[in-house]
Formats: C-alpha cells, sequence, structure tokens
C-alpha cells in the first residue's frame, strides 16, 4: 500500500543471497534470519525459513498463498496465557 | 417498489437508495447514475420500469454486491486465518486486526463488555 513499485519488494540481502544460493544448488536448507520485514517472495516457495521472535526461531514453511506478506507475520512475539487469577480467595 | 439485487429499494432520492445495497456506498451511486444518465435526486419512485431495469442491469454487471461481496470477504478472512499470519490470529481471537488499542476500547471486536470483579485495595 504504502511503498513505492518502483522499489519494489523489501528484501534483506544476506537473506535474498542465501535463498538464490540455496536455490541454485538446488538444497533447502534451514534459513535462520532476524529479518522479520522481509517480503515472501515467490523464489521462497519451498523453504523452511526460521523466523526470530525476539527469543527463538520459529520455523516458517513458505507455501505459495504466503507470497507477498513478510516473515515476522509468521512468528508471534507475544503469548498470551491469558489474564491472572483474581487474588481476592487468596485473602480470605 | 424498486427490487434492485434482492434488496427493496426504499423512495428516496436515487444516489440515497442505492446505498441500501450491500457494496455500493454514495461514490459508487453516484458513478451508477451517471452511467445510466438518471438523475441523481430524482425519487425511486418517480423512475420509469426502464430506468430501474438500466440500473438493474448496470449493477448486475459491473459491481460486486451482497451475496458475492459478501463471500469475497469472508474468503479473504479465511485465507488469512487458514495461513496463520498475524492478521489471521487476530480474526480468529476477534480482536482489532491493525494495530489498534485492546487495554481499552476496542469494544466492536470484543463485544459487548465483559466486568471482571475488581480487585479491593
Amino acid at each position: 500500500m504504502a511503498r513505492s513499485i518502483k522499489k519494489g519488494p523489501f528484501i534483506e540481502k544476506k537473506l535474498y543471497k542465501r535463498i538464490l544460493d540455496a536455490n541454485k544448488a538446488g538444497q533447502k536448507p534451514m534459513v535462520k534470519t532476524y529479518s522479520r520485514t522481509s517480503t515472501i517472495i515467490p523464489e521462497m516457495v519451498g523453504h523452511t525459513i526460521s523466523v526470530y521472535n525476539g527469543k527463538t526461531w520459529v520455523p516458517v514453511f513458505v507455501t505459495e498463498n504466503l507470497v507477498g506478506h513478510k516473515l515476522g507475520e509468521f512468528a508471534p512475539t507475544r503469548i498470551f496465557r491469558g489474564h491472572a487469577a483474581s487474588d481476592k480467595k487468596a485473602r480470605r | 417498489m424498486a427490487r434492485i439485487a434482492g434488496i427493496d429499494l426504499p423512495n428516496k432520492a436515487v444516489k440515497i437508495s442505492l446505498t441500501y445495497i450491500y457494496g455500493i456506498g454514495r461514490t459508487s451511486a453516484l458513478e451508477i447514475c451517471e452511467k445510466s444518465n438518471i438523475n441523481p435526486d430524482e425519487k425511486m419512485n418517480n423512475l420509469s420500469a426502464e430506468e430501474v431495469n438500466e440500473l438493474r442491469k448496470l449493477i448486475e454487471n459491473e459491481y460486486k454486491v451482497e451475496g458475492r461481496l459478501r463471500t469475497e470477504v469472508a474468503l479473504n478472512i479465511k485465507r488469512l486465518m487458514d495461513i496463520g499470519c498475524n492478521r489471521g490470529l487476530r480474526h480468529r481471537k476477534g480482536l482489532p486486526v491493525r494495530g489498534q488499542r485492546t487495554k481499552t476500547n476496542a469494544r466492536t471486536r470484543k463485544g459487548r463488555k465483559k466486568t471482571v470483579a475488581g480487585k479491593k485495595k
């Protein structure tokens, strides 16, 4: 929406290179990345990319309908474990 | 009473009346009037049968409205949920999708307030 088409999608250079190299070699190694803002491009389809969520790497298997989204969308950074129980009972 | 796209249109100015159809707002209503050469301020009941037919045809052919539009929207949301992206997860949980705050407000998405007994001092 906001980014100019002229620039093309944003992909971290290092990640892009590693994907291309892997494609050339015909392998699909696990690629670890911090780059959550990188757009998923068609070249990544079939790869499993480990995306950092601030704590661990979350493996994201890239399928065709993920293209156009960003890697970070698939690695949640927050875990909601429900609200704390009321401490009223403990008091009495 | 004119019936277009399965909706009964009220007797109001054409530009308003058309917006009673899901998927047609003020902008597309005016567009439609222009394309079919109908005065947008004319009352709906004053239109001839031909003019109503004209509108019907135009809407049928060029606009995605009512059921078809609703299915499309539902499918888009379903797609987001299926691929497990952040937006999909927000839809699943019924929380706001576009980064709004949830500490307060967000009642449209979260529904009626559920009161939780507050801590006493």
